[in-house]
């Protein structure tokens, strides 16, 4: 890899890029894996009539999705403070779907909150918003990844593949979503649940599939990185656990309504665990084919970096602030762990 | 869409959504120190009263908090999609400032909020103390890092530029430059103010339902005396503030007091209408030397006029009525909280207009801060850093359409939730009085008992 070929990991200005795209790399990872969760419950609020049921979903996320979005933040912030150049270019080409996006964050976020505050016959309209907008967030994420994979081609089969994508995205959080419910809720919700990620399964699947035969076309380089000797034999884990994982997962779907008709929980958290390995594992697979390109063939992470003082500084908070975030997130779950009950304040 | 100016238009944008977006900020900053003052009461005196304030006002709270998560998202993105040559130029300082503001500001309030809102009963009750000041403390250091960098935009020090880029040369200059102490307390204060103006219209909107109980007095009085006592204070700190800008950008106070010929013995001018065209005022009314007197401290002292600073200065219009605006608000906020805190001093109650008034003003806080606002960021025009890059400059090459059709959208969108917000903010304050509605149809509480009269403790929703 020739672009690495002159970076030296030993002095400020090679390692800090590298650092600062892991920080960055880990945000976006956790923002796709913990936003995802709350987007695929709000894809899911209309799959169920009763009133108790909406409440009770939106409540196993209330306490969340207000952190689970600054994850986000961060991981745009690190790109806008350690990588300005590369920022103005990605957000430049994507500069509509963004506004999309940042629509429906925008209107589920409010929502969330005015549906229980405004007129109770204003309450389904503002439950609309919360699917609207859970919804169309989820597809231009979708997009943009898409376009990020093909390098932001605004050609027809380009557009057409994020589209796509878009779609995926949309499965992939419905299934993160369900697998969330059965996991912190019980009775009739829990058993809808689970019927719900059955039917999430099939086009999650098929989009971690067509990200996987797609990316390896973006350039002959990151074929290569693929399909080389040895780095096949090395990559051969990645779709054998992912698809181990989807084994796993579809098998605990079929047994868990017998089970849960019995009172029994055991492996309900099973899908929920399974979607997030396989989240990790794309996620991980996408990372491995991009690196060290933000833009492919147009901007390394050395080339985009900030002037290593600036670095220098951030690096400084990043290391002191870091775990405390880590710790006092952690330290909220366990507050709401379990199942969820009702929330007033 | 050629004859659309793309800076223009990104400009406009960009001012939309953060007008938008300082709307919801300005109130929760403070609300969470009101909140805060609530529950600590509460735990010093255990009068339920002041527990039901906080559980009305947490409600409050909420929802403005998320209508400025929301909007603050949007910013994130903006600064790189609208004005990519202000990172590329000053990314070194403006990025490090972003960046702790993340770090140590949005995860911390975003995280406490959880726990303040859903917590109680499930952590000790000061744990969920804990969790309300974390969450005071959060708002504010968000306010103090984006203010520093705002303050650094106006009065840039601490830096050098080689190559076109910022370089730090001392981080403490960077932080504390020269506007940022005047800068902090003005937005601080105007916090406090619009929080208070809230608390008390909110307040006397209840009582004006019948809603009298001990927590709405409590809240009505907190708000009332609260601005009565801040007000001079921020008419002081805003002074020093224009003494400030007098020193470091002339051609803002020039444009704010509307004065085009370098002069002595100025004017203040009360009304005139500018125009840019003649470079003069029409229909002016003026009081002669009081502008020289507040500006230098002495009867003739002389002060520069529009036109000496040839095509580097701000549109005058704009800023004049902005500026007016701000003082005018300001001057009624003073009136009316001093008029009411005298009543309540009096006769430990507000009279019908007094409260009728105090509605009214709900939301006065918010004209005086984007008034305010305007003020101070047109009034660094052309410049987005001061002398050191200009607005046009940073500006992207995102074609002018994209910007057009989005910002449609955003525009369309912020119309609507501002409508909402308000609506249902009142909404609630009338959903507080009235115990008939149907989600308290199962509450404990005696029938019999109509709106207004319920014993405190019953209040809880």
């Amino acid at each position: 890899m020739h672009e690495l070929a002159n970076v030296d990991l030993t002095s400020a200005a090679g390692w800090l890029p590298l650092f600062f795209a892991l920080i960055m790399a880990v945000s976006m990872l956790a923002y796709v894996i913990l936003d995802g969760y709350d987007l695929g419950v709000g894809i899911l609020l209309r799959e169920t009539a009763n009133l108790d049921q909406k409440d009770m979903m939106i409540a196993s996320i209330g306490p969340f999705w207000d952190a689970n979005e600054t994850w986000l933040v961060l991981g745009v912030g690190v790109l806008l403070v350690a990588f300005p150049s590369a920022h103005g270019v990605i957000l430049g080409a994507l500069y509509l779907p963004v506004a999309l996006m940042l629509l429906g964050l925008t209107l589920r976020g409010v929502a969330f909150d005015f549906r229980v505050k405004a007129k109770t016959y204003h309450r389904p309209r503002w439950d609309r918003a919360f699917f609207a907008g859970s919804l169309i967030a989820s597809w231009a994420q979708g997009f943009m990844l898409g376009q990020l994979i093909t390098g932001f081609r605004q050609d027809g089969p380009g557009l057409l593949f994020a589209a796509l994508i878009g779609l995926c995205l949309i499965s992939a959080y419905r299934l993160l979503g369900a697998g969330w419910l059965i996991m912190k809720s019980e009775g009739e919700l829990q058993r809808k649940a689970v019927g719900w990620a059955m039917s999430s399964l099939w086009l999650t699947a098929a989009g971690v599939l067509a990200i996987s035969i797609a990316t390896p076309w973006i350039s002959p380089e990151i074929f290569d990185k693929w399909f080389k000797f040895p780095n096949v034999l090395m990559l051969l884990p990645i779709p054998a656990v992912t698809l181990g994982l989807f084994g796993v997962m579809v098998r605990s779907i079929r047994r868990l309504p017998v089970r849960l008709e019995q009172g029994n929980q055991y492996g309900a958290e099973v899908p929920f665990t399974c979607t997030v390995g396989i989240f990790l594992l794309s996620f991980y697979g996408l990372a491995y084919s991009l690196f060290p390109w933000l833009v492919v063939d147009q901007l390394t992470i050395w080339k985009a970096a900030s002037s290593t003082e600036a670095l220098t500084v951030i690096f400084y908070g990043v290391v002191v602030v870091f775990p405390v975030i880590v710790g006092y997130t952690i330290f909220a779950y366990r507050i709401f762990w379990g199942k969820t009950r009702a929330l007033s304040y | 869409m050629e004859s659309l100016d793309p800076v223009l238009l990104a400009r406009i944008q960009f001012a939309a959504n953060i007008t938008f977006h300082i709307l919801f900020p300005t109130i929760s900053i403070s609300m969470g120190w009101f909140l805060l003052f609530f529950k600590s009461r509460f735990v010093a005196t255990g009068q339920q009263h002041w527990m039901d304030a906080y559980q009305f006002w947490i409600k409050m709270f909420a929802l403005t908090f998320v209508l400025g998560v929301v909007s603050g998202i949007t910013m994130s993105f903006q600064f790189g999609t609208n004005w990519p040559g202000f990172m590329n130029a000053v990314g070194n300082v403006a990025g490090p400032l972003l960046a702790y503001e993340v770090l140590t500001a949005f995860f911390l309030e975003a995280t406490m909020l959880g726990i303040m809102l859903f917590g109680r009963g499930r952590v000790s009750e000061r744990t969920h103390t804990i969790a309300t000041l974390l969450v005071a403390i959060g708002t504010t250091m968000s306010a103090f890092w984006i203010l520093a960098l705002n303050s650094w935009m106006h009065t840039p020090a601490g830096f050098e530029m080689i190559d076109g880029q910022a370089h730090v040369t001392s981080w403490f200059e960077v932080i504390f430059n020269p506007s940022f102490p005047y800068r902090f307390s003005h937005m601080m204060i105007a916090s406090a103010l619009t929080g208070s103006f809230f608390l008390a219209g909110i307040s006397a909107y209840r009582w004006l339902q019948g809603d009298r109980g001990r927590d709405v007095m409590a809240t009505l009085r907190t708000g009332v005396f609260v601005a009565a006592t801040l007000i001079p204070v921020q008419f002081v700190v805003g002074d020093s503030h224009a003494l400030n800008t007098l020193e470091y950008q002339p051609a803002k106070i020039a444009a704010m007091e509307g004065i085009w010929e370098t002069q002595g013995s100025v004017p203040a001018i009360v009304f005139a209408w500018p125009d840019a065209k003649t470079q003069s005022n029409l229909y002016e009314i003026a009081i002669p030397h009081l502008a020289s007197l507040y500006l230098t401290h002495s009867w003739s002292g002389e002060v520069k006029g529009i036109k000496d600073f040839g095509d580097k200065h701000p549109p005058v219009a704009p800023i004049f009525w902005a500026f007016r605006v701000m003082v005018g608000v300001g001057v009624l906020m003073m009136a009316v909280s001093w008029w009411t805190a005298l009543q309540l001093r009096r006769k430990k109650d507000v009279s019908d207009l007094n409260a009728r008034v105090l509605v009214a003003m709900t939301f006065a806080g918010w004209v005086a801060l984007v008034a305010g606002w305007y003020v101070t960021e047109i009034g660094r025009q052309p410049w987005i850093v001061y002398g050191v890059l200009t607005t046009a400059q940073a500006a992207s090459k995102v074609p002018a359409s994209n910007i057009a059709i989005t910002l449609v959208m955003y525009l369309t969108m912020y119309a609507a939730l501002l409508a909402s917000y308000v609506s249902v903010v009142f909404y609630l304050a009338r959903k507080a009085g009235s115990h008939q509605t149907d989600e308290h149809a199962g509450s404990p509480q005696p029938p019999g008992l109509g709106m207004g009269q319920q014993p405190a403790g019953l209040r809880n929703a």
